[in-house]
């Protein structure tokens, strides 16, 4: 085979290559570690290099490890080993997210504006003790820059309690008769060995309880501005918690980001930061239908949302079709155990859920929730729990 | 068997009536290569376990299979003591007055052992020449604990009994791990595997895979059913057909004496395609005269 016979003069030029194609990997923004760096040398040996489809194929397999990484593979594929431009790179500017919040009183009753960020004059602050109840009740879009510190430290507080479904696992039980149990012969021997060998007292094991998946869905479109980075700041305190139970989160926009990752970090800001460097269509527009039924694809249909609480922070302004909302919408329900919406806009006085989007998803809603304010998180993290 | 190359893997599945595309033929062969667990990932009914299955058929090793469950543990997945016997044992020595200073040891020897599919993999699978190929099924249905433990047993193919001892495979089993993705397979694990996304073939493909494993499906109606199929997956249903359900379509079609896929049979057979009520009724919504006649001009 060709590599073979060539191996004397070709091989540590490819390592390097191979070295380079993976800081070009890494510099898009993929986590190669360096054992797979090795392993990659190693295919190549191993493929026919020389062979376009054999190297992309061997790269595949040993450097990427999530299917949604596969696009960025190809494009650097592309343009490291084909030399072509990457114009989705160039296209889209990464939209950095401000973890400092401006004053966003200006648009706090004109929902969907597109933020401009011209530089609005800043309420000069007077510092005072914010008595906690009221800020409890205050909505997010009028809370200044002081206020909205203080909501996120009570909000690094908040827990989700967890709903319990029913597990696989068993586990040892102390009232022997209680129904679905079986004999657990290990613990009956060790009990057994215990009183000296006799088979006295049958031990049994019977089902568990573990927490339900809780799946947050946040909207981040412009719309939601005011809101979006409390909610953010919301389920981060859920996933950063989180302990046994799986909770997951998205970021719906124009597309799905998933959030999960870069809200595992326990510090919150850096947590804020590495979202907004995940989602790209931050305060873009909204088809919620379609990254709803991107997440039904990927995500909830195959066992993401199954049995699930799955909680959807949005406002309901979508500029999608409400028709493929409503259909998503009916999908979901029918996998996840409970469907929360949960709507700023829902405490605002004479507040009718005229959104066409809203309009199309409410049938499909269990529970229809405020989250604007602290409270009214806090009431969500009520409902979560007894779901 | 030596295995040289990308080609060679291609065509030893073939020979065993599944056709890998590239793609897929390049992560077999890597693994075979630098003897590392593959992870497959996609759809339902994309072929992921029958890979598996083939290629024990292809290299003559055993096919040692652990399908994954929530609460599975190491008493399932690795070795059990078997209590019972060991039970009735230490009664019979009792009983005959020979319990003596070593019957623990007798207790817990190999005699007493429950090997389950991970330790039999490393164990006693295989002759020397031929590694079985150790498939474990759907990871993702495990807790996540598990995995952790899976990473230590393909760290070095060893599992260590504390009563016994390390066991260690003399051949290193060829290990398929398969995920439906209900969550993220930990990284650690991903690490230690090659990687590899299982796509719905492509409509060529498609129609050879049906020929295939359909034989008394006539080429015209393979055709069309893989073009079907492909219409059908567009729809966005809750459950889009893998292959194996164009397999199964092709097969009732054939049965019915149908040489090509008109509305009628179409409408009848439907139940082996799709098989969730409101998907039914989404294709029936979307017209099954329409998608037949699509078929007929994809094809």
């Amino acid at each position: 085979m060709a590599p073979e016979e060539s191996s004397g003069t070709e091989t540590p030029q490819l390592e390097t290559v191979a070295v380079a194609f993976v800081r070009s990997l890494r510099s898009a923004g993929l986590d190669v570690p360096l054992g797979s760096t090795l392993v990659f040398v190693n295919a190549l040996a191993e493929v026919d290099a020389t062979s376009r489809a054999q190297l992309y194929w061997a790269g595949r397999a040993t450097l990427v490890r999530r299917s949604e990484d596969v696009p960025v593979y190809d494009r650097e594929f592309a343009h490291f080993w084909d030399g072509l431009a990457t114009p989705d790179r160039a296209q889209v500017d990464r939209v950095k997210l401000e973890v400092a919040v401006e004053d966003p009183e200006a648009d706090a009753d004109q929902p969907p504006v597109p933020d401009t960020e011209e530089a609005r004059p800043r309420q000069t602050l007077v510092v005072r003790a914010s008595p906690v109840e009221v800020l409890r009740h205050k909505d997010f879009a009028q809370c200044s820059d002081e206020e909205l510190h203080e909501t996120r430290r009570l909000m690094d507080d908040l827990r989700l309690a967890g709903a319990l479904r029913r597990s696989r696992r068993l586990q040892p039980v102390r009232h022997q008769r209680s129904p679905g149990t079986r004999p657990d012969v290990r613990a009956t021997v060790r009990r057994s060995v215990r009183a000296g060998g006799e088979a006295v007292v049958p031990s049994r094991r019977g089902p568990s309880e573990r927490p339900r998946n809780l799946v947050l869905l946040l909207d981040v479109s412009g719309s939601m501005d005011p809101y979006a980075r409390e909610l953010v700041r919301f389920a981060h305190a859920a996933v950063a918690t989180r302990r046994r139970r799986r909770i997951e989160a998205f970021a719906l926009g124009t597309r799905l980001t998933r959030l999960t990752r870069a809200l595992s970090s326990r510090d919150p800001d850096e947590a804020m930061a590495a979202a907004a460097q995940a989602a790209l269509d931050w305060s873009g527009g909204t088809r919620l239908g379609e990254a709803l039924r991107t997440f039904n694809d990927l995500w909830g249909v195959r066992g993401l949302a199954r049995g699930a609480v799955v909680v959807i922070l949005s406002d309901g302004w979508d500029r999608g079709d409400p028709d493929e909302l409503a259909e998503q919408m009916a999908r979901l329900r029918r996998v996840a155990r409970r469907v929360v919406w949960v709507n700023p806009l829902k405490a605002s006085d004479g507040y009718a859920p005229l959104a066409r989007g809203m309009a199309a998803a409410l049938p499909f809603v269990d529970d229809f929730v405020e989250g604007h304010s602290l409270a009214a998180l806090e009431e969500l993290a009520a409902v979560v729990g007894n779901a | 068997m030596p295995i040289d190359s990308v080609d060679h893997v291609r065509a030893g599945l073939a020979e065993h009536d599944y056709l890998a595309d590239e793609g897929l033929a390049t992560a077999v062969f890597l693994a075979l290569r630098l003897h590392r667990p593959l992870l497959l990932e996609g759809e339902a009914g994309v072929g992921k376990t029958e890979l598996a299955n083939v290629l024990a058929a292809w290299t003559g090793g055993e096919l040692v299979r652990l399908q994954c469950y929530e609460g599975i543990d190491i008493a399932q997945a690795v070795y059990e003591w078997d209590y019972a016997r060991q039970l009735l044992h230490v009664r019979t020595l009792e009983a005959a007055h020979r319990l003596g200073e070593d019957v623990e040891d007798e207790l817990y020897s190999e005699r007493f052992l429950v090997r389950r599919p991970l330790l039999r993999a490393i164990s006693d699978a295989g002759d020397g020449q031929r590694p079985p190929v150790l498939l474990i099924d759907e990871v993702d249905r495990a807790d996540d604990e598990f995995e952790a433990f899976l990473l230590e047993i393909l760290a070095d193919y060893a599992v260590t009994v504390p009563e016994l001892g390390t066991f260690r495979a003399t051949t290193p089993p060829i290990v398929v791990i398969t995920s439906n993705r209900t969550r993220d397979v930990h990284d650690a694990l991903k690490r230690r595997c090659l990687y590899h996304w299982v796509e719905h073939p492509d409509f060529e493909r498609e129609v050879a895979i049906v020929r295939l494993r359909a034989p008394d499906a006539s080429e015209r109606l393979a055709r069309h059913v893989a073009a079907a199929a492909a219409a059908i997956r567009q729809l966005g249903l809750y459950k889009p057909p893998g292959v194996a359900e164009t397999i199964d379509w092709a097969e009732a079609l054939a049965v019915l004496g149908r040489d090509e896929l008109d509305e009628a049979s179409f409408s009848a057979t439907l139940g082996t395609v799709v098989k969730y009520r409101e998907d039914q009724e989404r294709v029936r919504r979307e017209g099954i005269g329409v998608l037949a006649a699509e078929a007929l001009r994809g094809a």
